[in-house]
C-alpha cells in the first residue's frame, strides 16, 4: 500500500485527492504529494528497505503509487563509487560519485517515469506522452512498451539521429516538431491540456517528481544510513536538485537516519543559468533564458523548480556555479580519465561546477561530498568527439606498432 | 469560449507600464492575476486569460511584441 494522502499547493497550502493535476486551481502554484508519514514510521525499517528489491522499489513505501502494480524495468538502486582519484585531485578526502548512468535508459529519468508510469496506469491512463530533446523520451518509450501502453513523443524537429533511435526502438508515436525552443514548448503545453493523456512532466508531474527522491534515500542507504555533508547536483527543471534533500529529509522524518543540514549546490552550464545568475545576484526571482548550451539535458531555460531550488542554496548554505561548453568537455574527460566514468554532458557540468567550488574552496575538505551524474556519456558523444586523442593506425607489423607507439614521446616505451 | 493560463515575464524597462490593464482593453480578453512578484529590476505574473481563442492568441502576440516573455505557467515543459 502507498502511504500517500493528497497533493498539497507548496505556496497556498489547498489540498486535492491524488488526481493528475500539476498546478493549484487557485494561486497557480505547484502541487506535491504529501504522505502518512506517522505511518511510515510505524511500519517502514532499515531491514525492511534492505530487504526489498535493487531498484528505485524498495523505497515503495515513500512513493505514490502501489508496488505490486509497478511498472518496473529496474530502475534506481545505482553505484555509489567512493572517488578517490577526483577527490585527490581536487583536494576532497570523502568524495563520492553517485552514477545513475547504470540506469535501464542510461539516464536518471527512469526514476521519475517509473513512477509517473506507474501513478498514470493506476489513474486508468492508457497513454503516456512527453516532449523532450533525450533521456526523458528515451524512458517514456522504455517504461511505454514494459506497461503495454502506447507513448506519444514530441521532440524537436533538428534532434539528433543517435537521440531519435533511443527511443524509436521502443515504438513510441514519435512527433517532430517544426520551430524554435520556445513554440515546441507552448505547443506541447497545450497538447498537454487539450489531451486525456497522461504527460508525464505536465499532469502527472507531482508524481514523477517524486521519483526523484529516491536518489537521496539510496545515497543515505549506501552511506552506512547517513546523509552526506554536501551534494552537488546538476540543475535543470530544478526538481532533482530538490527532491534528493526532501529524500534525506523524509528518511530523518521516518526515524531511518539522523537529522543532518546537509548543504545542497548546483551546477549549470553558462548558457543556460537562470539559477546560477540569480544566484550570484543575490536574488530570489530568476530570468527566464534562451538555451545556448551543448548540455541540452539541462537546458531549461524557465526552470519549474528555479525558485524552491534558490530557496534551497539559501536555507542549506550551498552555491551555484555555472561552467562554460568547454569546461563542460574537460569535466566529462576528467570524471573519465579519474574514475573510468562516461558521464554525458550534464555529468561533464557537474564535474567542472564541483572543481570549481572546490578550487573556491566552497567544499571542505574533508567533507563526505556525493557529485551526482545523472546521464551516461553515449548519449553525447558529439560534445567530445573532437577532443579526444585519434586512435594509432599501424600496418600488421611489430615495428609499424613500435615506431607508432615511440612517436607518442620519451615518456612512453615499448618495454 | 477558450481559457489559458500563462507566465509573463516583464524586463526592467516595461516594470512600470499597466501592460495587463492595456491588454485587457485593447482586446476582448479578460484578465485574471492568479500570482505575481515584481521589483525594481524584474517580476513575474501568472495569469488566466479567457476569450475567444483566436482573441487570446493575438493579444499574447501583441504581449510579446511589446517585449514581454511568455511561458506556459508550470515551466518548461520540454526535457532533457
Amino acid at each position: 500500500m502507498s502511504f500517500a494522502t493528497n497533493l498539497r499547493c507548496r505556496e497556498c497550502h489547498r489540498e486535492y485527492p491524488l488526481a493528475a493535476l500539476n498546478v493549484c486551481e487557485y494561486c497557480f502554484g505547484p502541487v506535491e504529494v504529501t504522505y502518512d508519514y506517522d505511518g511510515i514510521r510505524k511500519n517502514v525499517t532499515r531491514a525492511r528497505i534492505e530487504a526489498g528489491p535493487s531498484s528505485l522499489w524498495r523505497y515503495r513505501d515513500f512513493l505514490p503509487c502501489d508496488a505490486e502494480s509497478a511498472i518496473d524495468i529496474g530502475a534506481g538502486f545505482t553505484p555509489l563509487i567512493r572517488a578517490k582519484n577526483l577527490g585527490k585531485l581536487l583536494g576532497l578526502n570523502n568524495l563520492y560519485i553517485k552514477n545513475d548512468t547504470t540506469n535501464p535508459t542510461w539516464s536518471f529519468k527512469d526514476r521519475v517515469v517509473a513512477v509517473a508510469a506507474s501513478r498514470a496506469r493506476e489513474l486508468g491512463y492508457e497513454k503516456l506522452a512527453c516532449a523532450s530533446t533525450g533521456n526523458l523520451a528515451n524512458s517514456v518509450s522504455a517504461h511505454a512498451a514494459a506497461a503495454g501502453m502506447e507513448a506519444v513523443v514530441f521532440i524537436p524537429h533538428d534532434l539528433e539521429l543517435g537521440k531519435v533511435l533511443g527511443s524509436s526502438i521502443y515504438g513510441p508515436t514519435l512527433v517532430k516538431v517544426n520551430g524554435n525552443y520556445d513554440a515546441v514548448n507552448r505547443l506541447c503545453a497545450e497538447l498537454a491540456g487539450n489531451y486525456n493523456w497522461a504527460f508525464v512532466n505536465v499532469n502527472v508531474r507531482p508524481y514523477y517528481s517524486e521519483g526523484s527522491k529516491t536518489l537521496g534515500f539510496e545515497v543515505a542507504e549506501q552511506l552506512g544510513w547517513q546523509a552526506p555533508d554536501h551534494c552537488v547536483v546538476p540543475i535543470a527543471s530544478g526538481s532533482l536538485f530538490v527532491k534528493i534533500r526532501k529524500g534525506f529529509q523524509e528518511l530523518a522524518k521516518a526515524g531511518l537516519i539522523e537529522e543532518k543540514a546537509t548543504r545542497m549546490s548546483g551546477a549549470q552550464a553558462t548558457g543556460c543559468s537562470p539559477v546560477a545568475t540569480a544566484w550570484q545576484e543575490g536574488s530570489m526571482n530568476f530570468r527566464p533564458q534562451r538555451p545556448d548550451t551543448i548540455a541540452k539535458s539541462l537546458a531549461i531555460g524557465n526552470p519549474a523548480d528555479g525558485y524552491y531550488s534558490l530557496v534551497q542554496l539559501k536555507e542549506t548554505g550551498g552555491s551555484c556555479g555555472s561552467v562554460t561548453d568547454d569546461e563542460i568537455v574537460q569535466g566529462m574527460k576528467l570524471l573519465a580519465e579519474t574514475e573510468g566514468i562516461f558521464g554525458e554532458t550534464a555529468g561533464g557540468v557537474t564535474i567542472a561546477t564541483l572543481k570549481q567550488l572546490a578550487e573556491q574552496g566552497r567544499i571542505g575538505a574533508d567533507e563526505v561530498t556525493v557529485a551526482f551524474i545523472t546521464g551516461a556519456g553515449f548519449k553525447t558523444v558529439e560534445a567530445v568527439a573532437d577532443s579526444l586523442n585519434a586512435p594509432l593506425e599501424i600496418d600488421a607489423t611489430v615495428e609499424s606498432f613500435e615506431a607508432a607507439y615511440r612517436a607518442l614521446g620519451p615518456a612512453v616505451g615499448v618495454a | 469560449m477558450s481559457v489559458k493560463r500563462v507566465k509573463f515575464t516583464f524586463p526592467e524597462d516595461l516594470i512600470r507600464e499597466p501592460l495587463i490593464y492595456n491588454l485587457g482593453h485593447a482586446f476582448r480578453v479578460i484578465t485574471n492575476v492568479r500570482m505575481a512578484d515584481v521589483d525594481e529590476k524584474t517580476g513575474w505574473v501568472l495569469l488566466e486569460l479567457e476569450g475567444d481563442h483566436d482573441e487570446i492568441e493575438r493579444s499574447l502576440a501583441w504581449a510579446q511584441s511589446k517585449g514581454v516573455r511568455i511561458d506556459p505557467v508550470q515551466g518548461d515543459v520540454v526535457e532533457g
